[in-house]
């Protein structure tokens, strides 16, 4: 299997805006992806979860160490790497195809072949009959998948997700992550997944990465070899909830 | 007054002035206003230029205004775009600092460029603001249409240069007349430009 994406001793310190003192965010932060896997990302609040989405995705220099995609290094914001945001972050001036035709749009691609290509994911995101309403106009699952096609459409190696159903009500949610799966399936693209819902990582990931808190450092890697649908219930799935609790309650949640 | 000047046209000469005015205060408040919001560097070092020109008023630039431009019609496209200019570049700025800055990061990691964030992104994200601007601007600057007229009207028309001469033949019912038509025309603008307003703000 090839490694979609590893991550080298990667450190990002950055100067406090009150006190211009130095905070260490991430610390020596080693993780190798192999591609299509998913991958979910837990630790305590302020521990530097979004910080690595945001490095990942070329948004944010390191201060040390390397970001290897498919075995190469990479030096900007780089199509290669796909970010949704928890807030969604659509155009709202936009309507539901103008936000994900907004990739092809930039890249020069004709109104046509663009509002084709749009076309295609609107009906697969089930988002039909909405093209035209704008962002105010939808509910929260559809603003987030939204989001998600726009990310999509650009046809990213890697998909990262930055809580992406943590703003949405529990039912809403689950479909979501229904979704989601089925995409994935679909796709095959890698997935890294940040969640502070242990329950949600556990259904949907093959791997989770614990952070420690601030500074924050892989302190744990989980396998998780089971298949989809899962279980909550089940017993494995219940001992790796509290092996998972463990871990966060000593980093202080 | 001399006859056979008609108050249509006394009324279609000034929007003229002020049109002007205005649009050329339109095209040069926008752009810079853009970039001023984006560039932290920039914003600091003109702003205070801008606040210190603000609060002279449009009367004030007249001297110069014909010194620059001469008698006519120049000099007073001048003092409106002076009167016009302030509040479109001010509520530009405002208005691309009120941005959600991870719209922004949205549109990099979705492969915008520099011109792209400006183009798609600020532009259309601050026109809410923009618009306001362009509604006040054109307020103030049909407000200042009297002073601009006072440079000199070598037409013998215009709604300031009607109320002037009205003033010097002592006509209190033409100047009465005249503000009353300058009242009415400036609630129309401002009417029409929240049309305009609420047509493109349907997104909001």
């Amino acid at each position: 299997m090839n490694v979609s994406l590893e991550l080298i001793h990667l450190d990002k310190t950055y100067l406090s805006k009150e006190d211009g003192k130095e905070i260490v965010a991430l610390k020596d932060i080693d993780i190798k992806i192999t591609e299509g896997k998913f991958v979910s990302l837990v630790g305590p609040s302020g521990c530097g979860k979004t910080t690595l989405l945001r490095i990942i995705s070329g948004l944010e220099k390191p201060s040390g160490g390397n970001i290897l995609i498919n075995g190469q290094e990479m030096d900007e914001p780089w199509l290669q790497v796909g970010l949704v945001f928890q807030e969604f972050a659509l155009f709202p001036w936009r309507t539901v195809r103008e936000n994900i035709e907004f990739g092809p749009e930039i890249k020069g691609i004709s109104p046509e072949e663009r509002g084709k290509k749009a076309a295609e994911y609107v009906n697969w995101f089930g988002l039909d009959g909405f093209e035209d309403r704008y962002p105010k106009e939808l509910s929260g699952g559809m603003k987030q998948r939204v989001a998600i096609a726009r990310t999509l459409i650009n046809d990213p190696k890697i998909i990262l997700m930055d809580e992406p159903f943590g703003a949405l009500d529990s039912q809403t949610r689950v479909s979501q992550e229904e979704f989601l799966l089925n995409l994935w399936d679909r796709t095959k693209k890698t997935i890294l997944f940040v969640t502070h819902n242990i329950d949600e990582a556990l259904s949907l990931s093959q791997t989770l990465i614990v952070l420690s808190r601030r500074p924050g450092t892989v302190k744990k890697i989980i396998t998780i070899a089971l298949d989809y649908p899962r279980d909550v219930n089940s017993d494995v799935f219940n001992r790796l909830r509290k092996e998972i609790v463990e871990y966060l309650i000593e980093e202080g949640m | 007054m001399p006859s056979g000047y008609l108050l249509h046209n006394h009324c279609l000469q000034s929007l003229y002035r002020v049109f002007a005015g205005f649009f050329i205060a339109t095209i040069c408040a926008i752009p810079l206003g853009i970039i001023m919001g984006w560039s932290r560097s920039l914003r600091e070092s003109i702003t205070p230029l801008i606040e210190v020109l603000r609060p002279v008023p449009p009367l004030a630039w007249i001297p110069l205004a014909i010194l620059w431009f001469g008698i006519g019609f120049k000099s007073s496209v001048f003092i409106i775009f002076l009167g016009c200019f302030f509040p479109i570049i001010l509520n530009t700025v405002s208005g691309v600092l009120s941005i959600d800055s991870i719209l922004i990061d949205a549109s990099k990691t979705l492969g915008a460029t520099k011109k792209d964030i400006f183009l798609k992104v600020l532009t259309p994200g601050s026109l809410p603001s923009v618009l306001t601007g362009l509604r006040i601007g054109l307020g103030i600057g049909w407000m200042t249409l009297v002073a601009a007229e006072f440079t000199g009207v070598k037409s013998g028309y215009g709604l300031g240069y009607m109320i002037m001469t009205a003033r010097d033949i002592q006509r209190p019912d033409e100047v009465i007349a005249g503000m009353a038509v300058i009242g009415l025309i400036g609630y129309l603008l401002d009417l029409l430009l929240r049309g305009i307003e609420s047509r493109l703000l349907i997104w909001r």
